[in-house]
């Protein structure tokens, strides 16, 4: 799995006060600027690789683009970003991705 | 093909509609972009902007699109890419797309638009109202009322000046009275294509400083901005961009005149800059209005003075930035400002610009009263003789400092 690269704010926005603003807001794409969205989510989908045949519609389906492709060619999940919208769930072909509510026990855990 | 666009253009002076002088208008500045969604009266701008591109005499991309909606949207992402975006609405159009039109002055984009005025509905009315653009008045974009045809060409030339001004970076309005304006002929002045290109900026190459699209250079803008301050995370500056937009309103007050004395000096036309003042050196009164009825206040003004009263007229001739200090300027001599206008407050006594002029003249040590004046409201024929009642009015106003009415409305039928 690639090396995720966190790019901060700093990078674009060095402003400190009001005069050093933009007319308009910008930022350089990052990772979860909102902080780690996957606690937002009610299910979790889970990928099974037997049943997986690696077409990826579910890397191209993914609206929050969590998908990510591993050494071995599956998808994983980056379930720190993943919302649980499930629509990979829906949209495998080959029905290889299940989903498991979530546990309140789970959170304290991680 | 050259020569005949070239003597065409040299024609001194030519008989057009207000319409047609903002498509011209458009058609000088070199815009590339037009959307458009037909509205009456607005339509014919757009319809001479399209065959002026069928035509091959302009070259822009002419879209068209479902609504009013998307009309602004497509100029915002057309504007985004750095480019010079013109279109026209009217009334429930201009309403339509109201949530774009904060979306392109919170991005700071310089779109410029024609804007036919008429009643908003119902019941149904497609004359000359400002109730349409002033429901947009505090939506960041600039509000320009023009009087004559020759001012709709040449505001629409300035427009481009000031709103691609680094200091001001902001869309604007252009204003002209449905029917009255925009389907009455006038002869209107037309400079050489050269001498346009030389007083307009040029468009960057790269987009606009502040920010372009660029594939190899993705970014965000316009992000999510937090309630709290710049300690707690450093993506909170919400208010501090709001008040940017603030800051730039007041930077265009002094790029507008500027603006208008380096097009006198160039072209020799002048229509004012924030305010246009006629007959207003000596005068107790001053009727303030917007639009035709500013340019046919002057007639009234000639005849009150050949009476003997010491009245002027004042054009608004820029709503927003409202010229705040040139009214507290002229408020040192003059005692009563008549404001003159199309529209409505509902829930408050007058109309808006009245409402405006109050609350900028409220601390003014010499305490001027401003008389609100409704007339003409869905297109209602307003006549020298309603502004010569309203100047007498004033001026028994001012006689005994005392205003006798909270609000004069002119022409309703009781």
């Amino acid at each position: 799995m690639p090396e995720k690269k966190y790019w901060k704010w700093k990078e674009i926005e060095t402003h400190k006060c009001i005069d050093d603003l933009p007319p308009v807001p910008l930022s350089l794409p990052n990772y979860g600027s909102m902080g780690a969205t996957g606690d937002w989510r009610t299910f979790r989908p889970i990928i099974n690789t037997d049943k997986c045949n690696q077409c990826y519609f579910c890397w191209m389906y993914c609206p929050e683009a969590v998908i990510d492709i591993d050494s071995d060619g599956y998808p994983t999940i980056d379930l720190d970003y993943c919302k649980g919208c499930l629509i990979c769930v829906h949209e495998c072909p080959k029905k290889a991705i299940d989903q498991m509510r979530e546990k309140k026990e789970q959170y304290e855990e991680e | 093909m050259v020569t005949v666009q070239k003597m065409e253009l040299k024609a001194a002076a030519r008989i057009i509609s207000g319409n047609e002088a903002c498509a011209w208008g458009a058609r000088y500045a070199r815009v590339q972009v037009i959307s458009a969604y037909p509205i009456t009266p607005q339509t014919t701008i757009v319809e001479r902007l399209s065959d002026f591109v069928e035509q091959g005499e302009m070259n822009a991309e002419y879209i068209r699109v479902e609504s009013e909606h998307s009309v602004m949207a497509s100029l915002i992402g057309a504007a985004y890419n750095g480019v010079r975006t013109y279109s026209a609405t009217s009334g429930q159009g201009l309403a339509y797309m109201h949530e774009m039109l904060h979306w392109a002055a919170g991005a700071r984009l310089p779109i410029v638009m024609g804007i036919a005025m008429r009643g908003m509905a119902p019941p149904w009315n497609i004359w000359a109202d400002n109730q349409d653009v002033m429901a947009a008045r505090d939506t960041g974009w600039m509000i320009f009322f023009a009087s004559t045809h020759q001012e709709i060409f040449d505001t629409t030339i300035q427009m481009y000046k000031i709103c691609e001004n680094h200091n001001v970076f902001l869309p604007a309005f252009i204003c002209l009275e449905g029917f009255v304006m925009s389907h009455t002929e006038m002869p209107v002045y037309m400079p050489d294509q050269e001498l346009v290109d030389e007083f307009l900026p040029e468009i960057p190459k790269n987009g606009w400083p502040h920010f372009f699209l660029d594939p190899d250079r993705p970014i965000t803008h316009g992000n999510l901005q937090n309630p709290g301050g710049p300690a707690i995370s450093p993506d909170c500056w919400y208010y501090e961009y709001r008040y940017l937009i603030q800051k730039a309103m007041e930077n265009a007050k002094q790029v507008i005149i500027d603006v208008a004395e380096e097009y006198q000096k160039k072209f020799g036309l002048y229509h004012g800059d924030l305010i246009e003042k006629y007959r207003c050196d000596d005068a107790e009164v001053a009727l303030v209005s917007i639009g035709s009825l500013a340019d046919q206040a002057k007639v009234a003004v000639d005849l009150m003075r050949d009476m003997g009263y010491k009245v002027g007229a004042i054009k608004l001739r820029c709503y927003k930035p409202f010229p705040a200090e040139q009214f507290q300027e002229l408020a040192n001599r003059i005692r009563v400002f008549p404001v003159m206008e199309r529209s409505m407050a509902f829930g408050l006594t007058g109309g808006i610009a009245s409402v405006d002029l109050k609350a900028v003249l409220y601390h003014h040590p010499k305490h001027p009263l401003v008389l609100p004046v409704i007339a003409g409201v869905g297109g209602r024929d307003v006549r020298v003789e309603d502004q010569i009642e309203v100047l007498k009015a004033a001026v028994e106003m001012a006689e005994t400092n005392e205003l006798k009415k909270d609000v004069i409305l002119s022409g309703l039928h009781q």
